[in-house]
């Protein structure tokens, strides 16, 4: 047997997943055990975390890096303004009963808190980003499948459960198996009037909601590229929905540039330090991935769900396909092949969640609400992602494009998204939701959810009906 | 600490939708809780009122047999708790979600992955007698046996009762010196 080719073994061509997974492996995997892997950043809020402080003072254990943990409330908190004291008049006790044991259980353990009081509260996902908490080339994790939305930084980022919190806050590690790899290459130039919310929605059409499972998936292609970071945590962010264990894109100069000056972002010599690492980060051609799908985006039409899962998708301007084995969840939404969404009544628009309420969301369905009224038969609710995005957005006087479109505008939080703060829909209603999941219920019990873009959602709000974006974007809105 | 788990025979309550996802296992609403216990009664609270839930057989299964890409969607671990806590040790499927899978196997509850061919004659044969086997890998049913596998970590800790939080503990040394390399 010749020996091997030092420069080949010692450098051979690896994906970016690859190279992050490498460099957090505190314990290699074995047959019979999985890896230890090092956690840098670790997000938690009010639902998925008391069981896990349980856990560890059950144990007498304490949390090993404080510093590396962050926690927000979010999912259960009312989007109306809270009281001086940080607390919400009128929360449904134990919603308080969460909240209160997230705050004792962050103060016993030094960790920082964006409480009601604080400014930089949001959700998760807009939170720490915004803050410049989520680096190139870090592991990222939360008790939140929308973990992956990290991923648009080129961090690997995902998902865990809560017994995997308490694994986290105890030793910053993870015990996991190395998902396989998968690209997903956007092809084409998309139009100027397409989202990344219509990418995304695309490529769940495409792979499916099980498309993913066992995966990283790392976005690929010049339409990727050309996304800016908000895009890119949009596309990153539905990776879930996909059943993938998590997305990345790999850092360029555009991540580098949103992330300079950030308040957690390094600074001075060590930004310095990192952006010569960061540069690496990426897949090296001839890298082999364990899966590839490629995606046509040239011509895309703005799309919209039909059905209970984010995989029952279709152009806007299509009609409702006839899925096999899917006919109860198309009766469950009231629907019938070959009948168009286009025209269609609906009750409600949401705008905001992890996945489009960041200030570009805002702005775009600002955008088509500016100098229009939304239907009188339609609750219009504009809920921003974070403080800092309300913020940013009313500097802007997006706010007041909304309440003078008849919209209501509100505090940040998860809101409508999962629909455990009080704000939902009504059974049989129906919904255009800028956020991530069309769940049978998710947005409240007999709830019906079309999920779609920010604009196609603000045209809804004015028609009152499920309506094309296109025909309310002027020039000068669309390359704005 | 779950109690070890090796062989497992029960009636099976089979829901044959595909793409059950945890927001339907326990909805949203029922999350504001700070505990992990007693969560079945709002196992697919959406649902209970209709068959097979209605069904008094019901309640002695220990096996789910599920449509395809089970336990999708959210991480929340009170979707396990819930199964766990109604009664259910088991879960078949042609296909798990793996968020799901790995909280599945924390919480005793063994997630079961069948080729298709298996899982459609379970998926038919609604409360027969299914005996899982986790140290030989099998399931019986209807004097047929199909073999499944299952990440090896997860079925050592689940037949042994242990919990993969103290092995994690155990690996402290290796931790600091990763933490000690890196700084
Ligand atoms: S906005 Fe929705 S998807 Fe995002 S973290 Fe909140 S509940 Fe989860």
């Amino acid at each position: 047997m010749s020996r091997p080719d030092p420069e080949m073994t010692s450098n051979p061509p690896t994906t970016l997943f690859q190279k992050i997974w490498d460099a957090h492996t505190v314990t290699p995997e074995t047959v019979e055990r999985p890896a230890v892997l090092y956690v840098d950043l670790h997000l938690i809020h009010e639902v998925t975390s008391p069981q896990a402080f349980a856990a560890l003072a059950q144990r007498g254990l304490e949390v090993r890096r404080p510093e590396r943990v962050l926690a927000t409330m979010d999912h259960s908190t009312p989007t109306t303004a809270p009281l001086a004291d940080g607390s919400w008049p009128g929360i449904d006790p134990q919603a308080g009963r969460q909240l209160a044991t997230l705050e004792a259980n962050c103060r016993a353990h030094g960790i920082e808190l964006f409480d009601g009081r604080s400014q930089d509260r949001g959700i998760v996902h807009v939170v720490g980003p915004e803050l410049g908490a989520t680096w190139p080339g870090a592991t990222v994790v939360c008790g939140d499948s929308h973990t992956s939305t990290h991923g648009a930084f080129g961090a690997l980022a995902f998902g865990i459960g809560t017994s995997e919190v308490a694994h986290v806050l105890a030793t910053q590690c993870l015990l996991q198996r190395r998902a396989r790899s998968m690209s997903v290459e956007l092809v084409g130039t998309p139009p100027a009037d397409v989202s990344a919310k219509d990418l995304i929605l695309a490529v769940l059409g495409t792979i499916g909601v099980d498309g993913g499972t066992g995966h990283v998936i790392e976005y690929r292609g010049a339409a990727v590229e050309a996304l800016g970071m908000e895009g890119r945590m949009t596309l990153c962010n539905m990776s879930i929905e996909g059943g993938a264990r998590a997305g990345l894109v790999a850092p360029d100069d555009t991540t580098f540039a949103w992330l300079e000056g950030r308040p957690k972002a390094p600074q001075g010599k060590a930004w310095e330090r990192a952006l010569d690492a960061w540069r690496e980060l990426r897949t090296d051609a001839g890298a082999a991935f364990d899966k590839r799908v490629q995606v046509d985006v040239a011509g895309l039409a703005p799309q919209i769900t039909f059905g209970t899962h984010p995989g029952m998708v279709m152009p806007i301007t299509g009609v409702v396909p006839d899925v096999p084995g899917e006919a109860r969840e198309l009766e469950y939404m009231g629907l019938a092949p070959g009948e168009p969404l286009q025209g269609r009544p609906i009750d409600v628009v949401f705008v905001g969640s992890c996945t489009n309420g960041r200030l570009d969301d805002l702005r775009a369905a600002a955008a088509v609400l500016r100098g229009r009224k939304v239907s009188p038969k339609v609750r219009t609710l504009v809920v921003p992602g974070s403080h800092a995005v309300r913020r940013a957005a009313e500097a802007e006087g997006l706010d007041e494009v909304f309440r003078a479109a008849g919209a209501e505008w509100r505090e940040p939080g998860c809101s409508m998204c999962i629909a455990m703060n009080g704000d939902f829909v009504a059974a049989g209603r129906y919904a255009v939701s800028t956020s991530n999941r069309n769940f049978r219920g998710r947005q409240g019990a007999g709830s019906r959810t079309f999920l779609a873009s920010p604009a196609t959602a603000a045209a809804s709000a004015i028609t009152g009906e499920v309506t094309d974006p296109r025909g309310f974007l002027t020039e000068a809105t669309i390359h704005a | 600490m779950p109690e070890p788990l090796t062989v497992v025979c029960s009636r099976s309550l089979v829901l044959p939708d595909q793409n059950l996802d945890t927001d339907q296992i326990i909805p949203a609403r029922f999350l504001t809780t700070t505990e992990r216990e007693g969560l079945g009664r709002f196992l697919f609270a959406d649902r209970r009122d209709q068959a097979p839930w209605t069904d008094p057989r019901a309640a002695e299964c220990k096996i789910l047999v599920a449509g395809a890409n089970f336990g999708c969607g959210s991480s929340r671990e009170h979707a396990p708790w819930a199964l766990h806590d109604f009664g259910f040790r088991v879960v078949i499927s042609s296909e798990i979600a793996d968020i799901f899978r790995n909280n599945a196997l924390k919480n005793g509850l063994l997630p079961v992955v069948l080729e298709s061919a298996a899982h459609a004659a379970l998926l038919a044969a609604p409360w027969q007698e299914i005996e899982v086997d986790l140290p030989a890998r099998r399931v019986r049913a209807a004097g047929q046996e199909y073999s499944f596998e299952v990440d090896p970590f997860g079925a050592w800790c689940l037949e042994r009762g242990l919990d993969a939080f103290d092995y994690l503990l155990q690996q402290e040394p290796a931790i600091t010196a990763f933490e000690e390399a890196r700084a």
